[in-house]
């Protein structure tokens, strides 16, 4: 059951504490749980896990490639290791470990970036990672996965934390918007439609589902009626709802916190191109370095906003009808 | 260029540094404070006298080279570079806002002065090992200088980059580490066990020499005596006090990144004046 909030306002909860708070919840039962921190335990909010669980969080310091191989070690002993840095050195920087001591390995371990994409903000161009989920696409086996608010941030940890196999959890640190009710639920890898529309589908990931929510609004002004759907799983991508979403409205739009280069919308063109060309229209940054900047600013900057989605919306509602 | 040094004058150097780093930081509302308020003192003593620059001219091929590793410390070299004329000192508070050409972690792309973009701490001292080695191979005669954190220290590539130095025999290249004696999440002992970082660095093959970090005549004369060694690469451990000289800095225990509010801002730059009119600057009566 997915129940979308009357009105969609900033949480009072950040969403590195949602998420720290809901792996505390889930290492109640499972005593497998283990995190690894990398000198960031303050900022990505997940100190509270090693006071709770003095014996099962680990500190290992600035060496992000030493600590992400250390969980494909640890996974190896059969516990589920849960690694925290920032989404640059939680993917580019250990993308070796990532890869060869997680993913090759076959191991059980669960990488979380905080700080994705514009959600950086004043750490500027050097922390802002636009290129982390085109990377561990590519990477074979992985799971990636971008909850859009805390309530499905507090249902997806428990299932991350019980499937076996390598995750990447990318997520905002701080602000975030309350989108759904508590108690809704959701399954990995099966995106939510949490707008009805027959012309034109937005389908977005993480922090910009606000914006294409507010985008279907606009539309609906101008007599265009937008679907929203929130794509949560970006791998395995939800192929069943996109082919479905594209027979019945015919356009789509893709709307991410990142490099459309193998990002969300790189993932849906291929199962477009593949299973049912359809018009496409991509939100999101068009190959560019991150900028230092409050995140609204950088929202603009990149073309993230809700104006930027109505453009492409309408552009590609005119392709379809042409 | 290396005149007999005017300690007093770099001392003046020094807490500019401290009070236009809080009033950049105070622009923008909270930064990287503990780490730039630590490095103050070597960067005064570089840019206040030691280093071969020209700041109307930041690409000069004979200059001597600056990699700031620690690159979440922009701030303070920032207001250094100002000062010195690189650019504007109204750049200084457009600080991390839009179209800034300061950002918060330093930048080689937008900040004139600035030698190398860093800010994924343990790469800036492998570049700064790239820039000696690319310099001595084309016969430039030049140092380059780059510090590094204490924390940083933790990362691997640091002591990649060390062996490195010392097999290529780099003694244009001189390190500082700002032992600082905290990271991000706490002091050094809680993170990870720093050991004896002197010890490491002499095995690692460096020309290692301890100072008080703010004490203006010992890192000059350390400079110097390091610039004397041939055939291997130096460091010069900076014994330092994270958030030193900034009131509302040396008093957090937690003090990696704090906001500056205007009273936050006065008062600590009237501490400065302070102690510099007492005599007990940067220290004043701060006890450890
Ligand atoms: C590779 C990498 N990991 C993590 C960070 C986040 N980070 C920024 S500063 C910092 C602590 C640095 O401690 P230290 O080197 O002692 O710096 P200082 O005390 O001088 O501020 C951390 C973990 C980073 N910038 N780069
Ligand atoms: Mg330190």
């Amino acid at each position: 059951m997915v129940k979308i909030r009357k009105e969609i306002k900033i949480s009072p909860e950040e969403m590195r504490y949602a998420y720290c708070d809901a792996l505390i919840e889930a290492a109640k039962d499972n005593e497998k749980i283990v995190t690894i921190d990398c000198d960031l335990s303050n900022s990505c909010g997940t100190k509270k896990f090693k006071a709770t669980y003095p014996d099962r969080g680990f500190n290992v310091g600035i060496q992000e490639q030493n600590g992400c191989a250390m969980a494909g070690g640890l996974s190896a002993t059969g516990l589920i290791p849960f690694f925290h840095s920032f989404a640059v050195f939680s993917t580019r920087r250990v993308y070796d470990q990532f890869f060869l001591s997680c993913a090759y390995a076959k191991q059980n371990v669960k990488i979380v970036g905080s700080d994705a994409g514009v959600s950086a903000a004043s750490n500027g161009g050097t922390h802002m990672a636009f290129e982390d989920i085109a990377l561990v696409r590519a990477m074979p086996t992985a799971t990636i996965v971008e909850p859009s608010d805390p309530t499905m941030m507090k249902a997806l940890v428990p299932q991350i934390a019980n499937t076996y196999g390598v995750f990447y959890l990318r997520m905002p640190r701080k602000t975030v918007y309350d989108i759904y009710e508590p108690g809704s639920t959701f399954e990995l890898g099966k995106s939510v439609t949490i707008r009805e529309g027959t012309d034109v589908t937005l389908i977005a990931s993480g922090l910009i589902v606000v914006n294409a929510l507010k985008a279907a609004d606009l539309l609906a002004e101008i007599g265009i009626s937008a679907r929203v759907v929130d794509m949560f799983t970006i791998k395995p991508i939800d192929v069943d709802n996109i082919v479905k979403c594209a027979k019945e409205t015919g356009a789509i739009v893709t709307c991410e916190n990142s490099n459309i280069l193998g990002g969300l919308g790189g993932a849906v063109s291929e199962v477009l191109g593949e299973h049912l060309p359809t018009p496409i229209e991509r939100i999101g940054v068009k190959d560019l370095f991150g900028e230092v900047g409050p995140q609204d600013y950088l929202e603009e900057r990149f073309e993230l906003t809700a104006e930027d989605i109505v453009k492409k919306a309408k552009k590609v509602f005119a392709r379809k009808q042409a | 260029m290396n005149q007999v040094p005017d300690y007093e004058a770099i001392k003046r150097f020094s807490a500019d540094i401290r009070i236009n780093t809080i009033k950049s930081i105070h622009s923008t509302g909270s930064g990287h404070i503990g780490g730039s308020a630590s490095i103050a003192d070597v960067l005064a003593v570089l840019y206040g006298g030691m280093m071969r620059v020209d700041p109307k001219n930041p690409k000069w091929a004979e200059r001597d080279w600056l990699v700031l590793s620690k690159g979440h410390c922009g701030p303070a070299l920032y207001a250094t570079l100002a000062l010195k004329g690189y650019f504007p000192m109204d750049w200084l508070t457009t600080l991390n806002k839009p179209n800034t050409n300061l950002p918060s972690h330093a930048d080689a792309n937008r900040t004139p002065g600035v030698d190398m973009s860093t800010g994924s701490l343990g790469q800036g001292i492998s570049a700064a090992v790239g820039i000696a080695l690319g310099n001595r191979t084309q016969k430039i005669d030049s140092y380059t200088y780059c510090i590094v954190g204490d924390g940083e220290l933790n990362e691997g590539e640091v002591w990649e980059a060390c062996s490195a130095a010392t097999d290529l025999k780099l003694d244009n290249l001189i390190v500082f580490v700002d032992w600082n004696k905290k990271q991000l999440d706490g002091r050094l002992e809680e993170i990870l066990e720093p050991g004896d970082i002197s010890k490491k660095f002499e095995v690692f093959g460096f020309d290692v020499q301890t100072v008080v970090g703010y004490d203006y005549q010992a890192i000059w004369e350390a400079i110097e005596k390091a610039k004397s060694i041939k055939g291997k690469p130096s460091v010069i451990i900076l014994d330092t006090i994270k958030g030193l000289g900034v009131k509302l800095a040396e008093e957090k225990e937690f003090n990696h990144h704090l906001p500056i509010t205007d009273e936050g801002a006065e008062e600590a730059i009237a501490e400065i004046e302070r102690r510099l009119s007492e005599g007990t600057y940067p220290v004043g009566d701060f006890k450890w």
